[in-house]
This record gives structure tokens, C-alpha cells and sequence, in this order.
């Protein structure tokens, strides 16, 4: 158990280094800080200044060590755009992406859990290939048209809910929360099915894959005989045996949805890490996108050996492998 | 217990090179061509599709104008609604926008530069794929963990994300302010550089396989180079599951486009696809001029669902298991 | 008979495919009596196995029961609801499958699923329930079981899996055991342990047990009266030692032929010429009439019903002394 972990650690140690390359290289060559800094008429001696002072004529293993060493400590250089800290604007932008997440994941693993189930258990009916065809339709619509179609409807059409931003927020320490106003949830709701409704089919077709496949094992064949119950054969043993690997997908899935969150922020102008970073991309502001890159990959890596980690004692077969292999 | 459904034999036309003769006897006879009349949402879908790509072919012949030349406008025409509502106006069938564009003129040339980015992105992304597949699988070792672990890293990120980067980085060394033309192709080598992971591990997979297979041993005997193998004897055998991947991507690599315009970081308005048209006509939703939005909107919802189907048809049609 | 407990008539059970209905069970009729044991024998896809799920009520569909009668100690079970046969299953009959690895659910622990299955049929806390299936284990076999009832499926050897298996199918003190090639999955060395247990449990508590296997040397060994069965249909049924030793059917005779003995190395092996057909082409009249050394042309028209022939009962037209029509 000790050394998976560990292997695991060190696996999600090399990604790190090898984004760490790419942020950095991109940070340092893609863009050259001194033009990004100084105006057209800086002399050539005061531009020479300016790359002594920032490091940018020492070997490149050196520079590299440097941006290694401040990113370690979140300190990933000053915004083109904004002249503030990048690391700044990206914390104050966080809660909001990651508020939008984790309630579009919460949606999504209901809806798609539930979706599931039933056209798993109820393939013929006339709803659960209704299920199919939304999730067909689900798969085709680009995000953003599904943004813009419930803007149409519930904001301009209906007038129920705001079309844009995040209401009124609470702080509570650094962190600034949505889920404590009305005006808050209000607008959290458009934002989070728009970007767990790609989720939600993705979670429907596994849990229906899986529950078939589960269905026809031996054990759930061997249950029947014993005489359990439906009930306790569909969600004691089917629904447990088809959640490990769905709650696995959908734990992976957590990365792609804070990624995906660029394209629904910028829909609902959401006040996210993603506007920003999209803004970051027209304005053509490295040092933004190579910080915004690294914590992307940072959570990316930090939920994969959590899952990792997690998967081993969900399944109990694997615990013991695992620690019968040391 | 119940009969085993004993499958006719798995006849790929569109990999092997069918004899000359008698080659469409033979495509009309296969279980390809069986399973495709056998479903109606798979010939509706084939047909929605050859007709977005006649479309945007003959778009110049169709359009009652070229919306993209100023001197074709006029402010006159502008924020006319669809012809079948009241304060519609020939010929503008599906109505006009703020400068007078024509609306499904302007769909037609969209749908050209989607069509053109997405196929452009495929190809490339194919042809990277199958290149560094075909390489990490016969030359193994250390160029094959090099390879795929580079594939994991990025297999694990959006390729929206990835997209996005490129396509910052790609503007930050080229200058911000693209032509069209260069624009195109940095989204074609955005898309490319997303999505070759996948072609990469089904090639890999498929000449590990290959590789120990008797008639490789043999192509080696008589003293075959080893591209001459790769290209010649391996690549035919892995055709129909990059076939699949292929149109899937397709329908992917035009999503990825669409979205990049919508964000702002592809097609500009000067030339736009229909991600573009889309954000343009965003603009005019709140003030009740639905039309420009709406129809760019369904004509790229209709093309990703009818390819989609395609490719879900292939891949079952192609994957005797599944079946 | 007084103490029959299960008694099948006539049974048919049939599959709809895309090519027709195809009837895997054709008029199968058998006894088994309190604290027997039949065995049922024939090659793989003769119906042994469907006939057993067909008495638990497990057919799933597109396969269903066609017609006859099954009857549990006398109540008739093949018509009840489904809720009610739920209650039947488990309770009033137990059953083992082949492949004791892939029977128990991974993710609970072996004390989880038995404790689960007594509560399912019997008043019981569940303490009182642990305790029972404590009790099971140790009945069935498995040292030290109140350590062993925390332990999961994988912690066990397939020999051991298979008992845990056998303890579910009697927890509920069933009046019939169906088991289902028990010891086919099972290493030789397990096989006799298994064959004997279940032996053992049926004598212990007057259980009728009804084992389906391809096995001769597991029929010979266990059972008490053997049912060939041939095509969906019974070929030949009776007491064990009488089947063996002198079969009547000629696909009987085969079978029987096809059994190794110590004593008699020298003797050649009989085989059976073709293979048994396919339930889409079952041949008319006998359906082992195209494999016969002994058809004439009467097998090749009309199906034989069973005849007693003392003790045994033989499906063909061999022993039909009275004088038929179309009899050449």
C-alpha cells in the first residue's frame, strides 16, 4: 500500500517537472519579458538592465531552477495585462471556478448516476431511450451553444435567472463564496448544468455500460438464486459493484471540468480562473497562461493520486494485492 | 444456450485495397454497406453530411451574396428577420445581422471554414498519430516510452485546454495580430497537436501486435526496410479503427474549432467560421434578434450530430464485437 | 410417492431468437424424492443446466417456460409471480453454480452475504444470523470460521469459495438443492471433498438434490438415480447402478462406453460418431436417430415416449414391443 502510494507520488512528481518545462519554456521564450515590460523607446542598455536584474542572462538550468523554485511557492511573475501578481489574480478568481466545479460534478453525478441506473434496469422503456437520445445530443452540442440556448430561455425568454456573473458573494476569509445568497445560487444554476451536462452523459453511458455488464456476472446470478430481493440486488450489489469504476471516472473527470470551465465562464462571464485565462490567450499574456497551466496540472495530479489512493480501499481485492506485493 | 449468431466474414473494403474489378460489386455485398442500409438514422445522418460538404463546396454559388465584401452590404438591409416572419424581406431567407450580412450567406461560408479547419486538423493530427504510433511500436524501447509517456500527460488534459495554449503560444511568437490565412493554419496545428493521442496508441497497439506476426519476420527476410513494413503490411491491418477514430475527431476537431472562435482566439470576423458567426450573433441575443445566433447555432449542432452518428454507425459496423 | 419433493412434467422451455423460436427443453419429466440425489448427465447444451434454472425460475428472457409443470412439494412453483418465486428461491431451494470465483460478489465480505441471504428468508437478528452462518461455515467445512466469516471472497481458495457457495444455497434449510457442475471449475483434488459434502448435507437433512454435471464419474459416485438427458429431451432415467452397468438407450450405451475404467485397460473407448445437433435443426422423430448404429426407419418419424423397462424408464423405440403402424 506504502509503495503504490509512493510510485504513485513519484509518477505525479515527473508530470509536474515535464508542465514545469512547458510553463517555463513558454514563459521564458514564447514571450520575451523585457518587451512585455518596456516601452518601444527603452534604450538598449536599460533593456540589458532589466534582463540582468531579472535573471534572464544566467544559464538556462538556472533559470529554470529559479522559476522551479517560485513556483513551489506560488510566485509565478507579474501579469502583462493586469501589472499585478499573477498569483494574485489567480486565488481571487479560484473560489469561483472551483464553487462552479464541484456543484456541475455534483449535478452531473446525480443526474448521470440516476439516468443510468434506469436505462440500465428499464433498456426498453420509452424514457430510458429518451436517456440515449439526450445523451447523444448531450455528446454533439458544443458547450457553448448549450449556454447560450438556456441564456435564450430562462434569462432573455423566461427573465427567471441572471445571464451573467456570480450575485452577490460572501467572504469568508480569502475565500468568496456564491452558496450563501439567493442571487448566488440563483446564478450558479445556469453555469452548473451548462458544464456538467457533457459530464452527466459521459457518467449515464458508463453507468449504464457497467450496470449491464455487472448484471450479467455470475454473483448477480448467484443472488437471484439465494433469492435477494430486486431491490437488494440492484443497488446493493449491482449499483456498488458499478460505482467503483464510475466514481473513479468521475474523481479523473474533476480536472477536465476546471478546464472546461473556460469555455461555460466565458459564456455566463463568470468571474473564474478560466475568463481569465481565455482573456489571458487573446491578450497574449504568458505569464498567466504558463501559472494558470501549472495549477490546472497541480489539481490534475493532486485528484488523480487521490483517486489512486482512494480506489485501493474501495476495492478490496486491490488493497490486498497491493499490499501482498511488498 | 441461445444460438450463436455466426458472423459473415469481416470484410473491410474501405482497408484493403478491394481488386479493381468488381471492387463496388463486392463494397455492395459487404456487411459495411449491409449495416448501413439496415439503418435509417445512419443514411439520414450520411446524407445531412454530403449535403453540409456540397454546401460549403458551392457556397460562392449558393449565397445571394458574399457577406464577407464590404461592397455587397448595405446598412439598409440590416437586422431583417427570417422570411417567414412578418417583417421578413426577400431574399434573405434566414434574415440578416447589424451590418446587413445575409444570414445563411454568411452559414454557407462559415460552414466552408469549418469544414476546411476541422479536415485540416484531422489530417494532421492523423498523419502525427499514425507517424509516432508506427515509430513507438516497431522501434519500441526507449523512443516508445518517450513517446506514450508524452501521450499520457497529454492524454490527461482537455484538448481544449491544449488548443488554447498552442494557440497563445503561436500568436505570442508570430505577433497578435494574425491574417486570416495564418489563423487557419494555427488552428489547424492547434487541433492537430490535441488530438494525435489516440490515433498514436491504436497504431502502437496494433504493430505490437503485428510486429511478432510471421509475415513481418518474413518482409524482414528478404530484406524489406523497415518503413517499407510499417507502411506496406502493418498500417492496411490498423485502417478500419483509425477509420473510426477519424470521423469521431472530425466531429471533435470541429467542436474544438467552433469553440476557439467562440472564445474569441480563432477565426476573426473578417473571415468567419461558424463559431464565429456564433459569438458574433450572441452579441445581438438580448435584443431580441435570435436569428443570427440561432441558425449558425442549429446548422453547427446538426453537422457534429449527423458525424457523430456516422461514426458511432462505423465504429459498431467495424467492431464485430460489439455487435 | 409421498415424500417426492420436486416433480417436473412434461417441461418445455423455449428461446425466441431472430431465426425462429428455438426450444431448448422438450418434454422433460423426472422425480426427485427426499434425501436423493439425482444426478443429471448429457454433453454441453443437451438442457442439463436450463432444466435447473427452470426450477428456480431463473429463464430469463428472450427464453421462457413453454409448458408442463414443476411442483415442489406439491405446489406447482412454474406459474407463481414473481415476487412469490423470489420467495421460493434460496429458501425452499438452493443452488450452486459451476465456478465458485465469479459467484460471490468481490466487494463484501463472505459473513456480508450470508448474513444478507438468511435475514432475506428467515425472522432472524442479526446476531442470531451471524451465528448461524458461523455455524453454516463450520457445517460446510471452513476452519475456523467465526475468523474466517470477516474475510472477503479473494481471501479464499476455490475449494473453500465453494463451500462458502454451498453454505448460501442451505442457509435457509432448503427441501432442494440444485447444483450446477459443482465441481467442474474445481481442482481433481477438490472435487471428491465437494461431491461428498454435498452428499453428506443432502443425507444430514433430507434434502433432494439434483446435480447437473457432463461427469459420469461424479454421477456414479454421488447419485442415486441418473437422468441422460439428450437434445432437451430425457434419453434414459433410473437407478444409478442400473444406468451404468447396463444402459439401455443406445446414446446411453455410448455415454457409458465412453467412461475409462481401471479394470478394463485393454478396451478400446467407444465413441459416439457426430456430435449432438443444434437446437435450430433438431432432426425429426428421435433426435439421436442420425447417430444410431441401431435406427430403423420408424426413429426417423416418430419421437418416442418413455417406457419402463423395470426399474429404468428409456425414451426409444427399441424396447416398444407393441406391434406400431408404421413399423416396417
Amino acid at each position: 500500500m506504502l509503495a503504490f502510494t509512493l510510485r504513485r507520488a513519484i509518477q505525479a512528481i515527473g508530470v509536474m517537472i515535464a508542465v514545469g518545462i512547458i510553463s517555463f519554456s513558454m514563459f521564458r521564450f514564447a514571450g520575451d519579458p523585457v518587451n512585455q515590460m518596456v516601452s518601444m523607446d527603452t534604450s538598449g542598455a536599460e533593456r540589458a538592465a532589466i534582463r540582468q536584474s531579472l535573471g534572464l542572462d544566467d544559464p538556462v538550468i538556472v533559470q529554470f531552477g529559479r522559476y522551479v523554485a517560485n513556483a513551489a511557492q506560488f510566485k509565478f511573475g507579474i501579469s502583462y495585462q493586469f501589472r499585478l501578481p499573477v498569483t494574485n489574480l489567480l486565488m481571487e478568481r479560484m473560489p469561483a471556478t472551483l464553487e462552479l466545479a464541484i456543484c456541475a460534478t455534483i449535478f452531473a453525478m446525480l443526474g448521470g448516476i440516476l439516468m443510468g441506473v434506469y436505462s440500465a434496469l428499464r433498456r426498453d422503456t420509452l424514457l430510458a431511450h429518451a436517456f440515449q437520445a439526450i445523451s447523444l445530443i448531450g455528446i454533439s452540442l458544443p458547450t457553448f451553444l448549450i449556454g447560450i440556448l438556456l441564456i435564450y430561455l430562462f434569462s432573455v425568454t423566461l427573465g427567471w435567472l441572471p445571464s451573467f456573473g456570480r450575485g452577490d458573494v460572501v467572504h469568508i476569509g480569502w475565500w468568496t463564496t456564491g452558496l450563501l445568497t439567493l442571487s448566488g445560487l440563483k446564478a450558479l444554476i445556469m453555469p452548473s448544468i451548462t458544464l456538467g451536462l457533457f459530464q452527466m452523459t459521459l457518467i449515464m453511458r458508463l453507468v449504464r455500460a457497467e450496470m449491464l455488464e455487472v448484471m450479467r456476472t455470475d454473483y448477480i446470478r448467484f443472488a437471484r438464486a439465494r433469492g435477494l430481493t430486486t431491490r437488494a440486488i440492484h443497488f446493493g450489489h449491482a449499483l456498488r459493484n458499478t460505482l467503483v469504476p464510475v466514481i473513479t471516472v468521475a474523481g479523473l473527470q474533476f480536472g477536465s471540468v476546471i478546464a472546461f470551465a473556460i469555455i461555460t465562464e466565458t459564456v455566463f462571464q463568470w468571474p473564474g480562473m478560466g475568463l481569465l485565462f481565455v482573456q489571458a490567450v487573446q491578450n497574449v499574456d504568458i505569464p498567466i497562461m504558463a501559472a494558470y497551466l501549472m495549477m490546472v496540472s497541480l489539481i490534475f495530479v493532486t485528484i488523480n493520486l487521490v483517486v489512486d489512493i482512494l480506489y485501493t480501499i474501495v476495492d478490496p481485492r486491490l488493497r490486498s494485492t497491493v499490499s501482498r506485493a511488498h | 444456450m441461445s444460438e450463436a449468431v455466426v458472423p459473415h466474414k469481416a470484410e473491410e473494403p474501405l482497408a484493403r485495397g478491394a481488386a479493381q474489378t468488381g471492387w463496388f460489386k463486392r463494397a455492395v455485398e459487404s456487411d459495411l454497406f449491409y449495416s448501413f442500409r439496415r439503418s435509417k438514422i445512419t443514411m439520414i445522418a450520411a446524407a445531412i453530411t454530403l449535403l453540409f460538404f456540397l454546401l460549403a463546396v458551392f457556397a460562392s454559388l449558393l449565397a445571394v451574396q458574399n457577406p464577407f465584401d464590404p461592397a455587397q452590404l448595405q446598412l439598409l438591409n440590416s437586422r431583417i428577420s427570417p422570411l417567414w416572419t412578418a417583417d421578413g424581406q426577400s431574399p434573405f431567407l434566414l434574415g440578416t445581422d447589424e451590418q446587413g450580412r445575409d444570414v445563411l450567406s454568411a452559414i454557407l461560408y462559415g460552414l466552408r471554414i469549418s469544414l476546411l479547419v476541422g479536415i485540416l486538423g484531422v489530417v494532421l493530427s492523423g498523419a502525427l498519430g499514425i507517424l509516432l504510433g508506427l515509430t513507438a511500436g516497431y522501434f519500441g524501447g526507449a523512443v516508445d516510452g518517450l513517446i506514450m509517456r508524452v501521450a499520457d500527460v497529454q492524454l490527461s488534459f482537455p484538448a481544449i485546454l491544449i488548443a488554447l495554449l498552442i494557440n497563445g503560444i503561436a500568436k505570442s511568437l508570430l505577433g497578435n495580430k494574425l491574417d486570416e490565412m495564418s489563423m487557419l493554419g494555427v488552428l489547424v496545428l492547434a487541433i492537430g497537436l490535441s488530438f494525435w493521442v489516440q490515433y498514436a496508441r491504436t497504431v502502437r497497439g496494433s504493430v505490437m501486435v503485428e510486429k511478432n506476426k510471421d509475415y513481418v519476420a518474413a518482409a524482414q527476410l528478404i530484406g524489406l526496410p523497415a518503413p517499407v513494413i510499417m507502411l506496406r503490411h502493418v498500417l492496411p491491418n490498423t485502417m478500419g479503427p483509425i477509420l473510426v477514430i477519424a470521423t469521431i475527431n472530425l466531429a471533435l476537431a470541429i467542436i474544438t474549432e467552433a469553440t476557439l472562435s467562440f472564445l474569441g482566439s480563432g477565426m476573426p470576423e473578417t473571415m468567419p467560421s461558424l463559431g464565429t458567426l456564433i459569438r458574433i450573433g450572441n452579441n445581438y441575443l438580448f435584443a431580441g434578434e435570435w436569428w443570427i445566433v440561432a441558425f449558425p447555432g442549429l446548422a453547427l449542432a446538426i453537422l457534429i450530430l449527423s458525424i457523430n452518428l456516422l461514426g458511432d454507425w462505423l465504429r459498431d459496423a467495424l467492431n464485430p464485437k460489439l455487435r | 410417492m409421498t415424500d417426492t419433493v420436486l416433480s417436473v412434467r412434461s417441461l418445455q422451455v423455449e428461446f425466441a431468437s431472430r431465426r425462429g423460436t428455438l426450444r431448448a427443453i422438450d418434454g422433460v419429466s423426472f422425480d426427485i424424492a427426499k434425501g436423493e440425489v439425482l444426478g443429471v448427465v448429457g454433453e454441453s447444451g443437451a438442457g442439463k443446466s436450463v432444466t435447473g434454472l427452470a426450477v428456480i425460475g431463473l429463464i430469463d428472457p428472450p427464453g421462457r417456460i413453454a409448458g408442463g409443470e414443476i411442483h415442489l412439494a406439491g405446489t406447482r412453483i412454474d406459474n407463481l409471480p414473481p415476487e412469490e418465486m423470489r420467495r421460493v428461491r434460496g429458501k425452499r431451494i438452493g443452488m450452486i453454480f459451476q465456478d465458485p470465483l465469479t459467484s460471490l460478489n468481490p466487494l463484501y465480505k463472505i459473513g456480508d452475504q450470508i448474513v444478507e441471504t438468511i435475514r432475506t428468508h428467515l425472522n432472524l437478528s442479526e446476531l442470531a444470523a451471524r451465528r448461524r452462518a458461523i455455524d453454516l461455515l463450520a457445517e460446510v467445512g471452513i476452519p475456523a470460521p467465526e475468523k474466517r466469516i470477516d474475510g472477503y471472497p479473494h481471501e479464499f481458495s476455490g475449494g473453500m469459495r465453494q463451500r462458502v457457495v454451498i453454505a448460501l444455497a442451505i442457509c435457509a434449510e432448503p427441501e432442494l438443492i440444485i447444483a450446477d457442475e459443482p465441481t467442474t471449475a474445481l481442482d481433481v483434488s477438490v472435487q471428491a471433498q465437494i461431491i461428498s459434502l454435498i452428499k453428506r448435507l443432502g443425507r444430514d437433512h433430507g434434502t433432494a438434490v439434483m446435480l447437473v454435471t457432463h461427469d459420469m464419474g461424479v454421477i456414479a459416485e454421488a447419485s442415486d438415480r441418473v437422468a441422460v438427458m439428450y437434445a432437451g429431451r430425457v434419453a434414459e432415467i433410473g437407478p444409478v447402478q442400473a444406468v451404468v452397468k447396463n444402459p439401455l438407450h443406445p446414446y446411453a450405451k455410448g455415454l457409458m462406453g465412453a467412461i475409462p475404467t481401471l479394470a478394463g485397460e485393454d478396451k478400446r473407448l467407444v465413441q459416439i460418431p457426430g456430435s449432438m445437433p443444434r437446437l435450430s435443426a433438431i432432426p425429426r422423430g428421435c433426435s439421436f436417430n442420425p447417430r444410431c448404429a441401431f435406427a430403423f426407419d420408424r426413429c426417423r418419424v416418430e419421437r418416442p415416449e418413455p417406457l419402463a423397462q423395470g426399474a429404468q424408464s428409456v425414451a426409444c423405440h427399441l424396447y416398444d414391443n407393441a406391434p406400431a403402424e408404421s413399423a416396417a
